[in-house]
């Protein structure tokens, strides 16, 4: 075990946790952000730097601090060790640069994208970005391209970050999508506009942080925040069919996976459930979605106060045809 | 007789002199007066052949605008109808087509774009809201109807005309520190 001290909170976790594990052990008030990292896949972190933070004390048998901010998805924990994210000016200068150049190529087409409301970069850019780019030349632009029947690639919001690539190499077999070219001219492909026709490729649209991958299914019919989340499950015998459910009136706009606090995924769904499940009666309505009360889709949302537990006592009283008791204390 | 609260005051009404009695000078100087005020500005306008110039800040009749080559601005992002504190505003967007790009200016439009006139308080929120240029207030009144349903205003009353357009130019004023975000 090893004792980290991480915005002046001191957790103990186990050996060869990463900082930022042990931060998300703290809760995401003190969690770093992150744009690539995805604790339920292999091998992701480290493009993006988002999440780098100040390593003050290195250990306790070496307390010198490292001499530059560390990306906390790769580095794991030492006894001892002091690490500062929040309370740290450097690192919230560091992340507003790393913002900056996240939104290089990125277009300002919130307005249009399927995303805004409940993407990542969108609440990076809130949080630490600048309110004027300085970038002067041309952005890279592509054409929108069909990944499949039911994707919608726009290579222009991508970031970069690898998240689907991986999702495809780990949750399906055969990998038809991945990077083509280098550097400024790197591109999600999937080799030849290759349809995936596999029942787990439409969880690349839950990973992915912006809206370059999105549900055609869901493409324009409504803003997430004029939706109504519920979860919901059904029998499936592909995957464990707990789900998120997307819905305005009776009908379901679209269905995702549910999602945990820090925005990953808890459990992937197959195709059928998101893609095809488009029915009210096909689901069982678990309850209302949890939303944080600060997000957009949570505007608007009323939240309908519960009588007391008396009153409903006195109803069935009443329904039974009983004497109601006094009222002592109405509280 | 003592009273309760020992306040109680006595009124008298005091006689009128022979002057008073007469009545006359009392009509005389109410007469100066209307007369007075006959040579004086007039509060009142003949409306409606005369209208009066409206306030610079003055919020009516919304106008969904049309950029310089006549193409819907509007592109149906919603930030009007989550900022309306009266939830006047209902929106379905669409995807566009393959040659309507000299219709609308983004991706994605306003298939039909609908303000309940009687939920609306014209407290210019949705214009403020907007990223795309493409609500403003104007200066027109809304007009009087005999039925609700005739309140809900559609695309066709809002979306400005392409040969009659709408200016909008005094809302777009705005204070000093107003920095607007360039793509």
């Amino acid at each position: 075990m090893a004792k980290v001290t991480i915005d002046d909170i001191t957790i103990e976790v186990p050996d060869g946790t990463t900082i930022l594990e042990a931060a998300r052990m703290i809760g995401p008030h003190v969690a770093p952000p992150t744009m690539c990292y995805y604790s339920k896949l292999k091998g992701t972190g480290g493009y993006c730097r988002t999440c780098i933070v100040k390593v003050e004390q290195g250990s306790e048998k070496d307390p010198r601090p490292m001499p530059k901010p560390v990306a906390s998805c790769r580095t794991t924990v030492m006894d001892g060790m002091v690490v500062r994210n929040n309370t740290s000016p450097e690192i919230q200068e560091a992340r507003a640069g790393i913002t900056e150049l996240l939104l290089i190529n990125h277009p300002l087409d919130c307005p249009v994208c399927d995303q805004a409301g409940e993407c990542h970069l969108q609440d990076l850019a809130f949080d630490h970005g600048k309110v004027k780019t300085r970038y002067e030349f041309e952005r890279r632009t592509f054409t929108p391209q069909d990944i499949g029947d039911n994707v919608k690639l726009h290579m222009n919001r991508c970031i970069l970050c690898y998240r689907c690539v991986k999702t495809c190499d780990q949750i399906t077999d055969g990998r038809v999508h991945g990077v083509i070219n280098r550097g400024d001219h790197a591109e999600i492909s999937t080799y030849i506009s290759n349809a995936i026709d596999n029942d787990f490729s439409g969880n690349i649209i839950d990973v992915c942080p912006v809206g370059a991958l999105t549900d055609k299914t869901f493409r324009f019919k409504s803003r997430v925040w004029f939706t109504n989340p519920q979860e919901a499950h059904r029998d499936c015998d592909k995957c464990c069919g707990k789900v998120t459910l997307w819905t305005k009136g009776t009908d379901v706009l679209r269905v995702t996976a549910r999602k945990d606090a820090f925005g990953e995924v808890e459990a992937f769904i197959c195709n059928t459930c998101r893609f095809e499940k488009k029915q009210l009666s096909d689901w069982t309505i678990d309850g209302p979605r949890k939303v944080d009360h600060k997000s957009v889709i949570s505007a608007n949302h009323y939240q309908v106060k519960e009588a007391p537990k008396y009153l409903y006592d006195r109803v069935k009283l009443l329904n039974q045809g009983l004497d109601l008791p006094e009222v002592k204390d109405n509280k | 007789m003592l009273t309760l609260s020992n306040r109680k005051k006595v009124m008298e009404q005091e006689k009128l002199s022979f002057s008073e009695k007469l009545y006359l000078p009392v009509i005389a100087k109410g007469l100066l007066i209307t007369i007075k005020h006959l040579f004086k500005r007039k509060a009142t306008i003949k409306y409606p052949e005369q209208t009066r110039e409206f306030a610079k800040v003055y919020r009516g009749h919304h106008v969904l605008k049309r950029d310089e080559q006549g193409r819907e601005n509007c592109t149906a992002c919603g930030l009007c109808a989550v900022a309306c504190p009266a939830e006047a505003i209902t929106i379905v967007a669409a995807e566009r087509k393959p040659g309507e790009e000299h219709l609308y200016r983004e991706e994605k439009y306003a298939a039909s774009y609908d303000i309940n006139m009687l939920r609306c308080i014209f407290c210019g929120l949705c214009e403020e809201a907007c990223p795309k240029d493409a609500i403003y207030l104007t200066d027109r009144i809304v007009e009087t109807e005999y039925e609700r349903e005739d309140f809900i205003y559609g695309k066709d009353k809002l979306v400005e005309k392409i040969d009659q357009r709408i200016d909008v130019s005094k809302r777009k004023i705005k204070s000093e520190f107003y920095q607007p975000i360039k793509n």
